[in-house]
C-alpha cells in the first residue's frame, strides 16, 4: 500500500524530471531505427515515468492522468496496431507482417515502405509494454484495490 | 525412489554435457548460424528494410513473428495480472 505523503523535495524533482523521461521514452522508440532501442525499451522507460509519478505522488493523482480504462485499452491497442499492420499487408496481397507491400499506400520504395511498417509495429510494442508495466505496478502495489491504505 | 531421480538426474545431466561437446565454439565464425543467416541479412539489411540498425530490422521484419509472440506474452502477462489481482467492489 502507498500512503500519500508530502515531500516537496521529492514531489518537486518528480514534477521536473518526469517530462524529460517520457520525450527520452518516445525518442528511444521513434530512434530505434538508428541507434540501440526499440518498442520494448522505450516502453519500459515511458512505464517507469508513471511508476515514478505513482511513488512521489500517489495512486489518484496518476489515474487523472492515465485512467484505469484508458490503461486497459492501450494494452490491447498495442496487440492490435501490430496485428492490424500484418493484416493490411495480408489485405494488400502480400504474406502476413511482410511489409514491403506497404509501398501500395505510402508511394516509396518498398525498403522504406518496410521501415515504415517497423516503426508502426515497434510504435504497438511500446504502448503494450507501456501499458502492461503501468498495470502490473499498480495492481501489485495496492493490492488489487488501486485506492490508498485507509490509516 | 529419491535415489532413483538422483541417478536420472546425474544421467541426463552427464548426457547434456556429452552433447555439447560437438556444438561450434562460443564465436566460431565456420559455424552453421554465423554462415548461413547472419551474413545474409548484415549485407542486405539496408538495402532490404532501410533500417541501419540491424538489430531493429531483424526482430520486428524479419523475425516479425517472434516479436508479434513476445507483445502477446507482454499482452497476457498483464491481463493475467489485472484477473487476479484487481478487485472491484
Amino acid at each position: 500500500m502507498i500512503n500519500r505523503f508530502e515531500n516537496i523535495i521529492i514531489q518537486t524533482i518528480s514534477r521536473l524530471l518526469i517530462p524529460p523521461i517520457q520525450l527520452y521514452a518516445l525518442y528511444v522508440i521513434a530512434h530505434g531505427h538508428y541507434s540501440p532501442g526499440g518498442g520494448f525499451q522505450g516502453g519500459c522507460i515511458l512505464g517507469a515515468s508513471f511508476i515514478l509519478m505513482v511513488i512521489a505522488y500517489d495512486i489518484k493523482e496518476t489515474k487523472r492522468m492515465i485512467s484505469e480504462k484508458i490503461n486497459t485499452i492501450f494494452i490491447s491497442l498495442g496487440v492490435i496496431i501490430y496485428s492490424g499492420i500484418g493484416a493490411v499487408c495480408l489485405i494488400l496481397g502480400a504474406d502476413y507482417l511482410d511489409y514491403g507491400i506497404l509501398n501500395k499506400i505510402f508511394s516509396v520504395s518498398p525498403a522504406k515502405a518496410r521501415a515504415l511498417g517497423t516503426f508502426g509495429v515497434e510504435i504497438g510494442v511500446g504502448i503494450t509494454v507501456m501499458a502492461v508495466m503501468v498495470s502490473i505496478f499498480l495492481n501489485l502495489v495496492s493490492g488489487g484495490e488501486h485506492e490508498e491504505a485507509q490509516e | 525412489m529419491k535415489f532413483f531421480a538422483l541417478i536420472a538426474v546425474i544421467v541426463t545431466g552427464l548426457l547434456l554435457i556429452y552433447g555439447t561437446m560437438d556444438m561450434p565454439d562460443w564465436g566460431a565464425t565456420d559455424s552453421p548460424p554465423n554462415t548461413h543467416v547472419s551474413p545474409r541479412y548484415i549485407e542486405k539489411s539496408i538495402e532490404e528494410t532501410a533500417t541501419p540498425n540491424v538489430v531493429t530490422s531483424l526482430l520486428a521484419d524479419y523475425r516479425g513473428y517472434d516479436t508479434l509472440g513476445e507483445t502477446t506474452v507482454i499482452f497476457t502477462a498483464g491481463i493475467v495480472c489485472i484477473l487476479l489481482l484487481r478487485r472491484y467492489r
